[in-house]
């Protein structure tokens, strides 16, 4: 991030233009349907969100580079050539106006995955030094101290103290051989840290082999959310390096959309070569324990309980029915929001967007699509799995003067877990 | 050249000249998009990326039921277009003859009534895409040259060939050649411009269905 130029930009934008991004840009036809599929659209009704408009320098840069349109106009001296200024100018667009969710994507008619498009923008965006400076920040603490929220080792410690002593059970830390390595959001460890005595006794019951990194618990990867893959390789490396020094055969990706993005789908193409283990999201994990009859728990919460789909986990991710096999056994009056599943709406501060306060009052305003969801069904309890979308539903809920719990999937699952194993 | 030798060189060597250039010009656009390629993902696939970009590629063509008002009118219209355009193109006998002529085969034609419905019906299903193009704020901004420049390309074979069925505004060889020369002209141009996606429109869905499927998720 240091030596961003525009020229570095413009060239980020070059090398990232690959074969489906051209196809994209060749395929589209302005129709402007992928606006209704995005919240900043929707609840601003302000054209200038909508999603395919926040790619236009990129696509100008593929026109002027790649096609021969847009190389005679650049010959004639009528290209108009992408400027520092414009790239300023849609460093909003880019970063707080999208969350990486991925709803474009469904709806556009011609298949543009503009998710995708988006991403690969952020890496000339970073290039170029039009990054915002929340996220700038919170990757350079991450890349510093290995947690974009600031959180360190020592935290990580106190807290496994601390779960040790709730529960009467070890909690393993950089145990060689182990299957799984358990590793956490920044979130969840600056916020949510319930999780690790929840874990703890979810695979005590289960029996399942795991263990904690000391140089390697932090999965949140902020590089993956500025757009800088480099600095993605660097933070997901670490993670890498504990699994292989302890010979793990999984790594369990934390609640956390983005981590499991990096970790799951993109962290293999990052380091350049596949990983000598196997990446599991927890919500998985726990669902496969499920179903071996290895997690059995008991009781139920009757309240009107919800779900919300985090979009890296869920559209982006792949891992849909799993949350719902594990609400089964504990929720009787689950009730599902409209529009579930894969096309559900984001809560407004993923990809990035919860690290830039510039953006709150948009991220704040946005919310009221997902209060439409939840007005909807009159839910009591919305259980989620990704830490950032639970911090920005509190937020989103509190703003709004909701009284809705939030809870995290993981944390619920432990709650009813069976007497013995408690 | 008198008009009778101008539709002899529009209806032969025009017409080769505009055919070779679209072909060519397709078929270039198309090997640039598959040579630039993408990466191969080193991460393990949860699902079959061959079998959801194909689904995709049908499934993108279904209506979607959750559309909004500018959703809905774009599909519907739309889609009028793009019906109306390709009965016309494939099933007005005078189309059916040129199309023997340089296939050799042939096939059975529409009556004319029903050929002046779907012309009637994309004409103006074009000119209501263009009103909206103009009045819906979402697509002004996002309108460009281009945008322009393919609607009136699309047209003008539209209108004089309406004309020509109808023997409106000119004498019949005027028409005839003024038809043909708007044909040519789209064919010349549509492979440098957005008309392109007439094909990568198939390869776009494909992408998005596998980027998906590769995850495991049904889009």
């Amino acid at each position: 991030m240091a030596t961003s130029s525009l020229q570095r930009g413009i060239n980020a934008f070059v090398e990232q233009i690959d074969g489906p991004v051209a196809t994209f840009f060749t395929s589209c036809v302005h129709c402007g349907l992928c606006a209704d599929a995005c919240l900043f659209y929707t609840e601003t009704q302000d054209p200038q969100y909508t999603p395919i408009h926040k790619l236009a320098p990129l696509r100008r840069v593929w026109q002027q580079e790649y096609t021969f349109w847009g190389k005679l106009m650049s010959r004639l001296g009528l290209g108009k050539p992408v400027t520092d200024a414009e790239l300023a100018a849609w460093e909003p667009l880019v970063y707080d106006s999208c969350t990486l969710c991925g709803r474009c994507s469904l709806a556009c008619p011609v298949g543009n995955d503009i998710a995708y498009m988006v991403r690969k923008m952020r890496e000339g965006m970073v290039a170029s030094g039009h990054a915002p400076e929340g996220l700038k920040n919170a990757t350079r603490r991450a890349i510093e101290t290995g947690s974009p929220m600031g959180v360190n080792l020592n935290t990580l410690l106190a807290h496994i103290k601390h779960a040790e002593k709730e529960t009467g059970l070890s909690v393993p830390l950089d145990k060689q051989g182990a299957d799984y390595l358990m590793v956490l959001s920044s979130a969840e460890i600056a916020e949510y840290s319930e999780i690790i005595p929840a874990v703890t006794r979810i695979f005590h019951q289960a029996g399942v082999s795991w263990t904690m990194a000391s140089d390697g618990f932090e999965g949140t990867n902020s590089g993956i959310q500025i757009g800088s893959s480099d600095l993605a390789a660097e933070l997901l490396g670490r993670i890498v390096q504990a699994a292989e020094r302890l010979k793990v055969k999984y790594v369990i990706s934390p609640e956390c959309g983005h981590a499991y993005t990096a970790l799951r789908w993109e962290g293999p193409n990052l380091i350049g070569r596949p990983y000598g283990f196997q990446v599991i999201h927890i919500i998985e994990l726990l669902d496969q324990l499920r179903s071996e009859g290895r997690l059995r728990t008991e009781g139920v919460d009757v309240t009107r309980m919800t779900f919300h789909d985090p979009c890296q986990m869920v559209r982006r991710g792949g891992v849909i029915e799993q949350p719902r096999n594990l609400l089964n056994m504990v929720a009787p009056n689950f009730v599902e929001m409209p529009d579930a599943g894969i096309q559900n709406w984001c809560c407004g501060g993923g990809g990035g967007v919860s690290a830039i306060a510039r953006a709150e009052p948009l991220r704040i305003k946005v919310f009221s699509r997902k209060k439409a969801q939840l007005d909807a069904i009159g839910a009591d309890t919305i259980v989620t799995s990704c830490s950032n979308c639970r911090s920005m539903l509190q937020d989103g809920l509190e703003h709004n003067h909701m009284d809705i719990n939030v809870v995290g999937l993981t944390e619920l699952i432990a709650e009813h877990l069976a007497p013995a194993a408690k | 050249m008198n008009p009778q030798e101008l539709l002899y060189w529009v209806r032969g060597t025009g017409l080769q000249i505009a055919a070779a250039v679209f072909v060519s010009g397709m078929s270039y656009r198309m090997l640039h998009l598959v040579l630039l390629g993408r990466k191969k993902s080193l991460a393990t696939p949860r699902g079959s990326e061959w079998r959801s970009g194909l689904r995709t590629i049908w499934r993108r063509s279904l209506v979607m039921p959750e559309l909004t008002a500018r959703g809905r009118f774009t599909v519907t219209a739309g889609s009028l277009f793009h019906l109306g355009f390709f009965i016309t193109l494939l099933f007005l006998s005078q189309h059916i003859d040129v199309l023997r002529a340089i296939l050799g085969f042939g096939w059975p034609a529409l009556p004319r009534g029903v050929i002046d419905i779907t012309a009637i019906l994309s004409i103006a299903a074009l000119i209501a895409l263009l009103a909206h193009r103009f009045m819906d704020p979402v697509k002004r901004l996002l309108s460009d040259f281009q945008d322009y420049l393919s609607w009136t390309l699309t047209f003008l074979p539209l209108l004089t060939g309406f004309m020509l069925l109808r023997g409106i505004g000119f004498d019949y060889l005027t028409l005839l050649i003024l038809h043909t020369l708007s044909i040519e002209l789209l064919l010349v141009v549509a492979p440098f411009t957005k008309l392109a996606h007439m094909l990568s429109i198939f390869a776009a869905r494909w992408y998005n269905g596998a980027i998906a499927g590769f995850k495991g998720v049904k889009v």
